[in-house]
Parts: structure tokens; C-alpha cells; sequence
């Protein structure tokens, strides 16, 4: 079928403007937030029903286009990338907050909802939606089921898949999947678990409940300057090992606290090496003790300044500065580059020497952010997209980060997504057996393999093409493996 | 000398030539769990001299095990450092093992407060119906790299996999911890439970039987004591002999639904679900979502089962007569096809505890 034919079968059902087909209308669809990645999709179509998305599903299916789903376009690993001979399928005009029930702390919401609007939603009662992704005031909940997104407090509250009770998910085949409940937990596979950050290669959700957290009485954030990185890993380890799991527990580097200091004025200290922000929350009481043990902890650990943010406007403003990571990158540099690997916190350090001697060898300078508490590292690789070469030189820069991290005992993203970007570190990260089966998951839901084609596990052949050029140690990973 | 995992490939492959299934047993502590028909012409696969602490660092919360590793030496060995499972597993006999905890997918009173053993499961590495060796997720908190088959593996009931190792996230164990017991209709106890999941208190547990209320609060010592002033309540001795006996089912209500001419129901539903009216008598958890029912043997099982999903949940037959009925609540079409194709993809011969979990597959 082609474009002309499709859209005609979609102008049946959809209204004129829910179906964009000209170039100027399909260019802002092109990419995600991974601008790096470009591709135009055939057509895009804007459904505000789940019975229209099942029609588009059904037309799809039956003619075998392919489908991508997006949500706000905020992605950072290319998931959302449209595909050329393909339907990009906007789930933003879903964007409705179907309910709100304080009794049973829940909220059902479309998939479009952006993700901040789940917790002023919820604030009239005192509640609110925790995963607090820094893109959460455009995200859509959609999308972080998707990628199974986190945030700054996902130590202590969870990531998504700690705080969705139920999916509707629409098959491909045209099934209704109703995955997960209102109860805790429902019979047979989880499949709550798989579908969410499966990145839209599964099925099409169309409703999501939600857990809603009462708001904490009392938050608190200390600020703590160390002169060396090393000294402020271990203070991470020093509190945790108190038996202490702050809110939020937030690193920045030094070339990050000058980047951002410029931009939002934070009162950030630039003779550190290092600042950490660790944030409690709780009873009031409970918070006045937790705050006085980290600071002892802190202290002990060689903080050369501590600060407690004195109230409400002063926490805003110490977050402000690491809030402002991403942007400030963009505003020291023409362009950047975010990784997002995850390690074993011990290995903080010397993965950050690593990656300080490959930004001597490519050239590059990288500012990392640092979810300290679950060690979810974001290198932000500084480049200049105009310079010839540059480009390459940071995805190199990145993908070697990525292998560090793997080596390490991480893994390649911890919450943005393997999405096109990481496909090749998927081959390292995997063996062909454990790919293989990641293929044979997909099939069980979309046999024809139509739903974002080619997106997060890297085909058998790609791999082998990959372990080609990349062979780690003088051997290969796996050569008992026949590859093709 | 063979080392293990050799043995199990052996045993897998031995099992699929001969289409012979296969009962993945550890200490057998939850030998009455799941469909009986799975007992029938099977031969064991016995994991549960595959043992050990592969790793733990208390500052990385992170602790990994090979599945036989019993439940009682984890939870010692983190407790040593201040640490727990957060999801309280049940420990149906003192020999429970690692493995069986987590294809079991059981959680214990805290699940409603701090998560269940899904919510801590990091990473997996198994034995699919084939023969391969496979490792899933990993040793840290945040992994979104391919599909979460190592949660895909919690809850399975060993039907896609032989589980050899297991990652966990652990948490530290609260610094206090103090039950409160209230006298109370059931109405009444609904309510306060509730309560408990709506505001910011430190509740870790709650639990209503025979007009008591029991609340655990846990956390500093100053967050528990304003907690217990709010919420009133006279203290309780012993507490924590109490909650064992809710989780490893040692307390008199379920030993009643575990006797001969009783059946014990799992019904886990909606929080806010009012009082449920089936005969018998019951026990309500988790704020609500979890009532368990004591309820004659031949009570019938489609009654409760249409109540339990009219609540937005599903009803599991913990103990009674397992011939009769199926275990675990039917699955809807749709998502019976997608188990299906599932099993097939991770044991084609279908040699992994066949028809434990549905009998379909």
C-alpha cells in the first residue's frame, strides 16, 4: 500500500487534520530529542480514541506498515524515530486524565497526560506522582512507561515500574491486553514488568494507572562541596551504608558546577571538585534527625562546605543548578552529547578518571551529572555538530563510556533507552542466545515484527557485523556462536 | 567433576529428548502451591544444594545468590549488616529457598508499604527449556537496557526458566519498629488502613482479623512515636512473632484453612473494596488489597472468584481442593494467547513445570 492509498483508508475514520502527509507537517516528527537521528515518516496520524488507534492498528496489521508510536518526543535514545516506509502514531492528543481516586491513591490516565500534569492533578489531595523524569513538565506518561523513566528520586521512590498498577494495551493482531490491575499484583507472567520500557515494540497502550504517593510533610536538601570526586563518591556509600536512602541524592562534577552556575545562578561553590545534593523527606521529626546524621556523615567524609538550604525558595535554587544540567550544556557548548550508563557505585571514580583520559584523547570536554544514589551516570559529551568530524568523535567518546560502563558491571542506559542510539553496545551487553530471546518476546506480541521496527535489540547480523570491528581483548565474547 | 549447571543442562536436555517434565523443586516449601497436575510423571530437577552468596556489598543494597541459597541464611547475613528484603517473604518452612521465593512471586506484609519481590528483583541468570544459560538485568538499580526478563521470571512459577542466580535490591532495616492494635468493626479498620496509604506515616504493615486492627509503624524512632500519637492505638508485645506468624502462615487462621474440609483463598483486589460478603471468615492485609478466606471446602469456587474480580482483582486457591479447581485465576483470551506463545518461545518442549501454573501450558 502506499502513502496515498493509506492515507485514504485512514481519511475513512480519521478527520482531515488528525493525518499529516506534507513535508512542512512531517518535518517537526522527524526526530526525538536526539536530534542526531533524522527520518521523515510516510505519514503521521493524531488519534484521540482508542478505537481510532485500533482501526489505524488493523490497517497497518493487515497491509504491514510499520508503526511508531510517540508520546511528547522528549526521548534521548532515538525511540521515537520515525520509520520511512512507516505510520509515526502521536499519542499526545490521548491526553486526558480519565481519573483521580484519593481513596485507593490512584489516578488512570491516557498516554499523551504529560507527566507533571499527573501531580497537579493530584495535588488538590495531597498527593502526587513520583517518578519525576527532568523533561516532566512535556514528557507523557506514555512515554515513560515506554522507556521506564526515572528521576532524581528513584532511589527511594522507584522507578516507573515501581509505580504503574495496570495497562490497557492494544495488540498489533487488535487484542485488548488488560496487564496488571487496581490489585497489587494479578495472575500469571508479569507482564507489567515486560511491557514497560519495552519502548513501544510490544503493543499500544492506551491507559495507565497510576499509585499516587501522599506528599511528604517535610522535605530538606543539604548541599555539600567536596575538593576531590573520589572523597564525594564515598560519602554517597558512607550514607548509605548508615542505613539512610535519602529522597535524592544528586552529583555534579566541577566543569558541570561552572557551567551551571553561570546559567542559573545557584550559589554553587566553583572551587569544588564536586558538589552533592542529598535530600530527605518524611515527618518533620524524622527529617530534623536523618538531615543531622548526613551531615555528620558528610562531614566525616571530607565535605569542605556543607550547607543547609535555610527554606522552600533556597532548596528550589540548589536544585535549580542541577536541574539546569542539560540545558547549561546547551548553553557552553553548540551542542552535547547525553549518556546514560548505569554502574556499581564503588566504581565511580575510576570510571570518572576513565572517562576524564578519553576526553583528553578525543578532545571533548564532558561535564557528568550523576544520579549518585542508584549509579546512573549522565557524561553530557560537549560538541560542535559544525566542525567537521565532531559528531563522530562524541559518539565514539559515548559509546566508549558505555563499554567502561558495561565493564564495570552496568549496564548501557539506565533509564533514557537503548531506543537506535545504543543498538551496537546492545551487542556487548548480550550475548546471541539472550538477544535471541529478546527477538522471541517481541514475536509473542507482534510476530510480523511491525510495532518500531529495528529499535532497542539489535538484529543477529548487525551484532556479528559490530563484534567485527570490535573485538575486546584480542578474542571474540562468544566464538561458539555461529554468526551471521 | 561436573559442576552444577552442567548437571541441570544434562538433566534439561536428558528431559526433552525423553519428553519427560521436569518439577524444578528447592527445599519443596511450596510443593502445595500451583496446579497438582504438575506433580504427575514428573521427574525433579533439585536446585536446592545449588547454593551461595555470589555476592554482597551493603553499600551497593545489592545482594546475589544462586537459588538454592535458603531464604533464612540471606536474610541472617543482612541482617548482620542492618540490612533486610524489603518484600518480607513468606517462609512457608524454615528451609525456603532464594529460588523458590522468587518464582513463586510471594510477598509478605510489608508488600503493600515497601513493594513485592518483583519490585526488588535486579537481575537473573537462568536456564531456559533448551539449555541455554542467560543472564538478565544486572547488580544495578537502574537497567532499562532489552526486555525485564528478570522480572518476567518473578511470579512465573518456573514454567520459562530454571532460575540459577538472583540479584535483589536489599534495604536497610528500619532503626525502630512498633505495632499498634486497635478494636475495631471491620468498617472501622478499613477505614484506618486507609488512612495509612493516604497520609505520610511510616506504616509497614497492617493487618485485620477478629475485630483487631494491627498497624506497624517503622522508621526513626522520632518519626515512629509522632506516627503512634496520631494515630492512637495501645502497643503490642511481641510484634514481631505476630507478623511471622501472618507471613509464614503459622497464625491459627491459616493453620484453619490449611486443615482437612477448608479451603484457604488469596483474594487480592481494589484497596477501597468494602467488606466482602462469602461465607467464612477472613483476614484482611495490605491496606485492604489482600483478604484471605477461610472458607469450606466445597464452597464454591466461581462465587468467589467473580467477587474477587468484580473488585478489579483475582483469587488464588492457596490450599484446598486443587483437583477440582484451577489455582490461579483464568486469563482472558488475550492474555492466555500471549502466555502461550511466551512458554513456547522459553520451553519449546514444554518441560519446565507444565500446567503449575495454568494448565494450558
Amino acid at each position: 500500500m502506499n502513502s496515498n492509498q493509506l492515507i485514504e483508508a485512514f481519511r475513512k475514520f480519521l478527520p482531515a487534520e488528525t493525518i499529516l502527509h506534507e513535508a512542512e507537517d512531517l518535518r517537526p516528527y522527524e526526530c526525538d530529542a536526539l536530534s542526531a537521528y533524522r527520518q521523515v515518516p510516510m505519514v503521521v496520524v493524531l488519534p484521540r480514541t482508542e478505537a481510532e488507534i485500533a482501526a489505524i492498528l488493523q490497517i497497518c496489521h493487515a497491509e504491514r506498515v510499520p508503526v511508531v508510536a510517540r508520546g511528547s518526543g522528549t526521548g534521548l535514545s532515538g525511540g521515537a524515530l520515525p520509520h520511512a516506509e512507516g505510520v509515526l502514531l502521536s499519542l499526545a492528543r490521548l491526553n486526558r486524565i480519565l481519573e483521580i481516586d484519593p481513596a485507593s491513591c490512584t489516578a488512570c490516565v491516557q498516554p499523551g497526560v504529560r507527566n507533571l500534569a499527573i501531580s497537579e492533578a493530584a495535588a488538590h489531595y495531597g498527593m502526587y506522582y513520583a517518578p519525576d523524569p527532568s523533561s516532566q513538565i512535556a514528557c507523557s506518561i506514555g512515554g515513560n512507561v515506554a522507556e521506564n523513566s526515572g528521576g532524581v528520586h528513584c532511589l527511594k521512590y522507584g522507578l516507573t515500574v515501581h509505580n504503574i498498577l495496570r495497562l490497557r494495551v492494544l495488540t498489533i493482531e487488535g487484542d485488548i491486553l488488560e496487564i496488571g490491575a487496581d490489585a497489587l499484583d494479578s495472575p500469571g507472567f508479569d507482564l507489567l514488568a515486560l511491557m514497560t520500557g519495552s519502548e513501544g515494540m510490544l503493543g499500544i497502550v492506551t491507559e495507565i494507572t497510576v499509585r499516587l504517593l501522599p506528599k511528604p510533610e517535610t522535605v530538606k536538601l543539604v548541599m555539600a562541596v567536596f575538593d576531590d570526586v573520589r572523597k564525594a563518591g564515598e560519602a554517597v556509600a558512607s550514607v548509605i551504608q548508615a542505613g539512610i536512602i535519602p529522597a535524592g541524592m544528586e552529583m555534579m562534577d566541577k566543569i558541570t558546577i561552572h557551567a551551571v552556575e553561570d546559567f542559573v545562578h545557584a550559589g554553587y561553590d566553583l572551587e569544588g571538585a564536586a558538589i552533592l545534593l542529598c535530600e530527605s523527606d518524611g515527618m518533620a521529626e524524622e527529617v530534623a534527625d536523618e538531615i543531622e546524621r548526613i551531615r555528620t556523615i558528610l562531614q566525616a567524609s571530607g565535605a569542605t562546605r556543607i550547607s543547609l538550604a535555610q527554606d522552600e525558595a533556597e532548596r528550589q535554587r540548589f536544585w535549580a543548578g542541577r536541574k539546569a544540567a542539560f540545558p547549561a550544556a546547551g548553553r557552553v557548548s553548540p551542542d552535547y552529547y547525553c549518556m546514560d550508563g548505569t554502574i556499581p557505585r564503588k566504581h565511580l571514580a575510576h570510571v570518572l578518571e576513565q572517562i576524564e583520559q578519553l576526553s583528553a584523547k578525543y578532545g571533548l570536554r564532558c561535564m557528568n551529572v550523576f544520579h549518585a544514589g542508584d549509579g546512573n551516570l549522565h557524561p553530557l559529551i560537549l560538541y560542535d555538530a559544525n566542525q567537521p568530524g565532531e559528531l563522530q568523535k562524541a559518539e565514539a567518546f559515548g559509546a566508549r563510556i558505555l563499554e567502561i560502563c558495561i565493564e564495570a558491571g552496568g549496564s548501557l542506559t539506565g533509564e533514557h533507552g537503548v531506543g537506535i542510539e545504543k543498538l551496537n553496545q546492545m551487542c556487548l551487553q548480550f550475548n546471541d542466545a539472550e538477544r535471541s530471546r529478546f527477538h522471541a518476546i517481541k514475536a509473542a506480541f507482534d510476530p510480523e515484527s511491525l510495532l518500531n521496527p529495528g529499535k532497542a535489540i539489535p538484529e543477529l547480523h548487525r551484532c556479528a557485523e559490530f563484534g567485527a570491528m570490535h573485538v575486546h581483548g584480542g578474542a571474540e565474547k562468544f566464538p561458539e556462536i555461529p554468526r551471521f | 567433576m561436573k559442576i552444577f549447571p552442567d548437571h541441570f543442562i544434562d538433566t534439561i536436555n536428558a528431559a526433552t529428548e525423553n519428553k519427560q517434565p521436569l518439577r524444578i523443586r528447592g527445599s519443596g516449601s511450596k510443593d502445595f502451591y500451583g496446579n497438582p497436575q504438575a506433580l504427575q510423571h514428573s521427574s525433579v530437577l533439585d536446585t536446592s544444594t545449588w547454593q551461595g552468596i555470589v555476592d554482597y556489598e551493603p553499600s551497593e543494597l545489592v545482594i546475589t545468590a544462586r537459588s538454592g541459597t535458603p531464604l533464612a541464611e540471606i536474610e541472617k547475613l543482612l541482617h548482620n549488616h542492618s540490612q533486610m528484603l524489603a518484600f518480607e517473604p513468606p517462609h512457608f518452612h524454615a528451609s525456603a529457598t532464594l529460588g523458590g521465593c522468587v518464582a513463586a512471586g510471594l510477598s509478605g506484609p510489608r508488600r503493600a508499604y515497601t513493594g513485592a519481590v518483583r519490585d526488588y528483583v535486579l537481575g537473573t541468570k537462568l536456564l531456559d527449556g533448551q539449555g541455554n544459560i542467560l543472564s538478565f538485568g544486572g547488580r544495578v538499580m537502574k537497567n532499562v537496557a532489552g526486555y525485564d526478563v528478570s522480572r518476567l521470571m518473578t511470579g512465573a512459577m518456573g514454567t520459562l526458566g530454571v532460575l540459577l542466580e538472583i540479584s535483589l535490591k536489599v534495604l536497610p532495616r528500619p532503626a525502630t519498629e512498633r505495632t499498634l492494635c486497635f478494636q475495631a468493626s471491620t468498617p472501622e479498620a478499613m477505614a484506618i488502613m486507609r488512612r495509612c496509604t493516604a497520609e505520610p506515616l511510616p506504616v509497614s504493615a497492617t493487618c485485620f482479623h477478629d475485630s483487631q486492627l494491627y498497624i506497624r509503624l517503622s522508621g526513626a524512632e522520632s518519626a515512629v512515636q509522632t506516627a503512634h500519637a496520631r494515630l492512637g492505638g495501645d502497643k503490642i508485645n511481641d510484634d514481631d512473632h505476630f507478623w511471622e506468624s501472618i507471613r509464614n502462615h503459622t497464625h491459627s487462621f491459616f493453620q484453619e484453612g490449611k486443615s482437612s474440609g477448608k479451603s484457604l483463598w488469596r483474594l487480592s483486589i481494589k484497596p477501597t473494596t468494602p467488606p466482602l460478603s462469602l461465607p467464612g471468615k477472613q483476614l484482611i492485609e495490605w491496606g485492604g488489597a489482600l483478604r484471605w478466606l477461610v472458607t469450606d471446602k466445597d464452597a464454591d469456587a466461581a462465587v468467589i472468584r467473580i467477587h474477587a474480580a468484580d473488585a478489579g482483582g483475582h483469587a488464588t486457591l492457596f490450599h484446598g481442593n486443587k483437583t477440582a479447581v484451577p489455582v490461579f485465576h483464568p486469563l482472558s483470551p488475550a492474555l492466555l494467547k500471549i502466555h502461550q506463545r511466551l512458554k513456547q518461545q522459553f520451553d519449546p518442549a514444554g518441560i519446565l513445570n507444565p500446567q503449575r501454573l495454568y494448565t494450558e501450558f
